[in-house]
């Protein structure tokens, strides 16, 4: 029994150690996603008054008008698999990548994939029909050091394709944040752009304008373009540390489940041996004295 | 008037000034209390806020700004 004994606690120990390091990487987690959340607040007033200017210029203007408005029929789309460098973040990445190979299917068109973080890039990597030209190598690597001026480059690289024709059509796939516990996995339209049907907000000021109002819009649409899609950078890399914080909750959890069943059948194998050695010490003494 | 000089990544400015300069698209302009409201882009230059004698710079690669009630809206990139 002494054997058995030595096993479960070595077992225990094990379940402890996994236990402290689940537990730690809940805490940064916890940390990062709040940094992450952080970010998306910064970044808000921007995009708002972006938003509220863009509504202001564009008001009177006939919108579907432009370069980045412009339908074609689709044969060729570019899809953007926004995933994280790192895993133990639960379905995160996985539902992602699901998302753009059922986005795939449409045998009529042409499909390239632009992965964003290593998981994406260990996916797609290998499927050499589907990268996409004129990307730097380590674009994938944006995680690293996210900050607006790469999603400026890595923005002004798409704008340009879909201007000058080699995508119809442009699609971004990513967590969007809900909250701590919630991402949902969105498949966005990102090009052409969509006439916005909220031109009611205009409002009745009267601006000076300079230049003109047209060259102006033409200014602003590929620069709300990119805050767009930084602002899906941003979502989905709080939803990781969110998907990661919830996913090492879990762990920690059911480590410490693990580890009361194991400290029970600890102690009954600890009893059944003392009980053993008593009835052998007693069984010998009653011999002697007999 | 208040001025705000915002980049997607933080908040540069936010404050009053009695003058502040900015690099136009089509030549420089300087914005004083009371200005009409006006739309404008930017080119790459400095952003120079006065508020009585103290002045500060701020650098920038273009953008977009709004003037509207006394409220300067910089959106810098």
């Amino acid at each position: 029994m002494a054997g058995g004994l030595k096993e479960v606690r070595e077992r225990i120990t094990s379940v402890q150690n996994t236990m402290q390091i689940t537990s730690a990487m809940k805490m940064v987690s916890v940390a990062k996603l709040r940094r992450a959340q952080d970010a998306i607040t910064r970044m808000r007033p921007y995009a708002e008054k972006l938003q509220s200017v863009l509504a202001n210029v564009s008001g009177s203007l006939a919108s579907g008008e432009g370069v980045y408005s412009e339908q074609r029929p689709v044969k060729r789309v570019l899809l953007v698999a926004v995933t994280s460098n790192r895993g133990l973040c639960g379905g995160f990445n996985n539902n992602i990548i699901k998302e753009v190979n059922v986005a795939m299917r449409d045998a009529s068109k042409s499909y390239h994939v632009l992965p964003l973080g290593k998981k994406a890039n260990d996916a797609f990597r290998r499927r050499t029909e589907l990268k996409p030209q004129g990307f730097a190598e380590d674009t994938w690597n944006i995680f690293e050091d996210l900050n607006f001026a790469a999603a400026q480059d890595l923005g002004d690289r798409i704008l340009k394709q879909f201007a000058d024709g080699t995508y119809d059509e442009v699609r971004l796939f990513y967590n969007k944040f809900v909250n701590a516990a919630v991402q949902i996995p969105t498949n966005e339209a990102f090009l052409p752009l969509l006439p916005s049907a909220d031109e009611a907000s205009t409002s009745e000021t009267e601006y000076i304008f300079e230049p003109s109002q047209a060259e102006i819009v033409e200014r602003i649409i590929p620069n709300s373009l990119k805050v767009q899609l930084y602002k899906g950078l941003l979502e989905s890399h709080a939803s990781e540390h969110g998907a990661r914080m919830t996913a090492m909750h879990q762990a920690t959890e059911n480590a410490s489940e693990l580890l009361r069943d194991l400290r029970i059948s600890y102690n009954k194998a600890r009893q059944a041996a003392i009980t053993t050695e008593i009835l052998e010490i007693v069984a010998g003494s009653e011999a002697l004295d007999g | 008037m208040k001025v705000d000089i915002l980049t997607p990544d933080t908040t540069l400015f936010s404050g009053e000034a009695t003058y502040v300069g900015l690099p136009g698209a089509d030549g420089s302009l300087g914005i004083m209390n009371s200005h009409a409201p006006l739309i404008t882009t930017l080119q790459a230059g400095d952003v120079v806020v006065k508020n009585g004698s103290s002045e500060e710079r701020f650098t920038v690669g273009g953008g977009t700004v709004e003037v509207l009630n006394n409220v300067v809206t910089v959106l810098a990139e």
